[in-house]
């Protein structure tokens, strides 16, 4: 069994508690308009633009095939600036075996693996097969996922997970829909079901000025989660344009003030953990 | 003369520091060591070096004064009692650092303060203003940053309050070392590390091996160098492997014929440093310290230096890839190895009567460069400039800490959000000393006081020197010089 991996982190500070190893895959079933890192939303379609861009030959076409050659890569991405199909030619399809390897390679300095993405959880039958192995080696198991994959479809694996870090983009669903292309039906049904079976780490909610409703959103999930589990981590992110599409790229980072108002809702509605990155 | 008159009308030198310039001039106007040519010749292309430690040794080098004896008999010398509360402890400590010599003037280690003052705490609010006066002082009394006090491994009530002040004072003195073991726990470590990313100290020594190397009475002094309690070391001279690896037709010239003959010729000089402190300046004869076995001879030994791996290892790759050079390309970093097996085989060949603790032999020592080292890094150091990313970094230099007993170390700068997830700095911490990493400092890269190689500076005192100000820390001379000659601001940030 392999899966598509876009990258492959060692030392993780942001993707959970303590130092991990963090894994992204390659593939998402939203389409978020502000997605910071667009080019792990669909899989490589081999059209070749990509490779007359290289500046060092790391990419060919082999039996109709897009092939990345890693040791020639400069790590320029311009690669990645000229495919319009938002994807990556430097998409690995690894097996657990190697990326248990790597893990085992840092093994000693890390707290544990954070699966991400794209979203990892189309993979979830080679998570369950990974996490096995990797709950050998002593380490912890969390998931970041963006909630649209029902959890609950998903026990095995979710049993072999430490914690999952959700998602929850906007509380309303039109909106949802305007920003990510999906319903937020199954995310917040995630959060409640994850909640609820005491394996959510944190919930997350991205703040956009003049994009999304986010006094709104931070209100209606900072209630659900403050009924739910009150010591749940509520984290705010400030939208930043770093690695963003065009079209996205003059939207304002929310002021200071505006975080602290967010998260002093987020307090009120009884939320224990709420912090601001 | 002129030399002389320079100091005493130097605008920036405040008058203590004049006097310490004045006594060092005076020493260096002698002549009385018997310095073999080749020894000379070699001081003179700036390859052996003794780091301006005078021409007439007069006190070792670095004393690392018994302070649990001091506290359990008291000095009859300076008329001092066994203390009984915090203010007699704070205060006999303070009095005891003024009379301990060293090559700075100010003594190198503080003591274990934290154990050392855990017994006077009856009143908490009470220690926490005694120790806040007691460091406090340290800071403007100690004006030199290469004075390390320890703390640990366990978590103490008065650990605990150190690291509360330290984080208030924002000082550069004293540098603290925590010595981390599986005893330390975890809230008492994230403590440290907050600490730490705030006002770049603690650093961490990874005491297990530190006690497999020198006992368990050992301590961590100036910089990062271990040494035992109740001796300390007579000399630190370094070896510049830079400079010398020029000296050599190739790797093979380097390591069989080259690197064999400089350390004997630094060997024999160092043991010629040693001759003239022990057998003719008088200290051991004359110092109180010794007679109130506050030290004691058979407790000393001497540290060989040496600097410029780096540089050393990308003379002979010879490559402007980064990723051949030292730091990244596997053949460099096992030729870097290489040289320090050889090394750490030359110099335990060499003997020496008077070091004692160490069975004759000299403790090898990783030097941390000084301030006028221009592109020539720290000890086995991977340059500023060049770093790997951190996990490759780490593994790259744990082995070579094994060689280094009496000090090794690798400093790393943070951004600051790594204060939302400090158990992600312990788990690098613990990773580190799993894999063999001796010492290890960090600090957050929006703080004031930050560590330049070894010792602590503050910013701004550095810009308040740069104007022409006197600043009462020596070290801040230093701390501008390397600023200047080997980039320490442009140290890579780890953003993860």
């Amino acid at each position: 069994m392999r899966a598509p991996v876009n990258k492959l982190i060692p030392f993780s500070s942001v993707d959970g508690p303590g130092n991990r190893f963090s894994i992204f895959f390659q593939g998402c079933n939203f389409n978020c308009l502000y997605c910071h890192n667009p080019e792990t939303i669909n899989l490589c379609s081999s059209c070749g633009a990509c490779v007359d861009v290289c500046p060092n030959n790391a990419l060919d076409v082999i039996d109709g095939k897009v092939v990345w050659k890693e040791a020639f890569c400069l790590k320029c991405d311009l690669c990645i600036n000229e495919c319009s199909n938002l994807s990556s030619p430097k998409v690995k399809y690894m097996s657990v075996e190697e990326i248990l390897k790597e893990i085992i390679k840092y093994k000693t300095f890390l707290s544990g693996v954070t699966v991400s993405g794209g979203e990892c959880m189309l993979y979830a039958e080679f998570l369950k097969e990974l996490f096995k192995e990797i709950k050998n080696l002593n380490l912890t198991c969390f998931i970041d996922s963006n909630g649209l994959i029902l959890f609950e479809g998903f026990n095995d694996l979710l049993n072999l997970t430490d914690a999952v870090m959700l998602d929850v983009k906007s509380f309303d669903e039109r909106e949802h829909i305007m920003l990510t292309g999906k319903s937020n039906k199954n995310v917040l049904k995630n959060l409640v079901y994850l909640g609820s079976k005491g394996k959510l780490y944190e919930a997350r909610t991205v703040v956009v000025p003049d994009v999304l409703d986010n006094v709104s959103n931070v209100d209606n999930v900072s209630r659900m989660i403050a009924k739910i589990d009150d010591k749940i981590r509520y984290k705010l992110i400030k939208f930043r344009p770093l690695g963003v599409r065009k079209e996205f790229s003059k939207i304002k980072i929310p002021s200071d003030d505006l975080m602290a108002k967010l998260k002093d809702i987020a307090l009120k509605n009884g939320c224990k953990n709420v912090i601001i990155t | 003369m002129n030399n002389v008159l320079n100091i005493i009308k130097d605008f920036t030198q405040t008058y203590h520091q004049k006097i310490i310039s004045l006594a060092r001039a005076a020493e260096n106007s002698l002549n009385v060591l018997n310095i073999s040519n080749d020894a000379k010749k070699l001081k003179e292309e700036g390859i052996i070096c003794d780091l301006n430690e005078g021409n007439a040794p007069y006190r070792p080098r670095y004393i690392v004064v018994d302070f649990e004896k001091f506290f359990k008999n008291g000095s009859a010398f300076l008329r001092l009692n066994p203390p009984k509360d915090i203010w007699e402890a704070t205060n006999n400590l303070l009095i005891l650092y003024k009379h301990i010599p060293s090559i700075t003037t100010f003594p190198v280690y503080i003591g274990n303060i934290d154990y050392l003052l855990e017994p006077f705490i009856e009143d908490e609010r009470e220690a926490y203003k005694a120790i806040k006066l007691f460091l406090e002082h340290i800071d403007r009394t100690i004006t030199d940053s290469f004075c390390n006090a320890n703390i640990g491994p366990k978590r103490t009530k008065a650990g605990e309050i150190i690291l509360k002040i330290t984080r208030e004072l924002q000082n550069s003195v004293p540098n603290i070392t925590l010595k981390y073991n599986k005893e330390t726990d975890d809230d008492f470590a994230i403590e440290a590390i907050l600490t730490s990313l705030d006002t770049a100290k603690p650093s961490f020594a990874n005491h297990e091996m530190f006690v497999k190397d020198l006992g368990e009475n050992y301590a961590i002094a100036s910089c990062y160098n271990g040494l035992p309690i109740g001796g300390g070391s007579y000399t630190l001279v370094r070896l510049n492997l830079a400079y010398l690896a020029k000296k050599a037709k190739d790797e093979g010239d380097f390591l069989d014929n080259i690197l064999p003959y400089a350390v004997d010729v630094m060997a024999n000089y160092m043991d010629e440093r040693i001759r003239f402190l022990v057998e003719e300046s008088n200290f051991f004869q004359s110092s109180f310290l010794v007679k109130e076995g506050l030290i004691d001879s058979d407790r000393f030994t001497a540290m060989f230096g040496v600097f410029g791996l780096a540089e050393c290892v990308n003379h002979f790759i010879n490559s402007d890839n980064v990723f051949e050079r030292f730091g990244h390309g596997e053949y460099a970093n096992r030729l870097g190895i290489k040289i320090i097996e050889k090394l750490s085989e030359e110099v335990k060949k060499h003997k020496n009567d008077y070091c004692k603790f160490s069975n004759g032999s000299f403790l090898l020592h990783a030097q941390v460069g000084i301030d006028t080292d221009k592109g020539i890094s720290p000890g086995c150091r991977i340059p500023i400039g060049e770093e790997p990313e951190l996990p490759q970094h780490l593994l790259q230099s744990a082995p070579f800490h094994k060689y280094f007993p009496s000090g090794i170390g690798d400093v790393f700068s943070f951004d600051a959000t790594a204060k939302n997830n400090p158990e992600f700095i312990l788990d690098i911490i613990k990773g580190s000393f799993n894999s063999g990493l001796r010492y290890i400092s960090f600090y957050g890269n929006d703080s004031d006081v930050i560590r330049i190689t070894g010792y602590l500076v503050k910013k701004s005192d550095i810009e308040k020197l740069e104007r022409g100000e006197q600043v009462y820390n020596d070290a801040v001379i230093l701390g501008l010089g390397s600023v200047k000659n080997q980039r320490i601001l442009e140290r890579k940030v780890r953003k993860i």
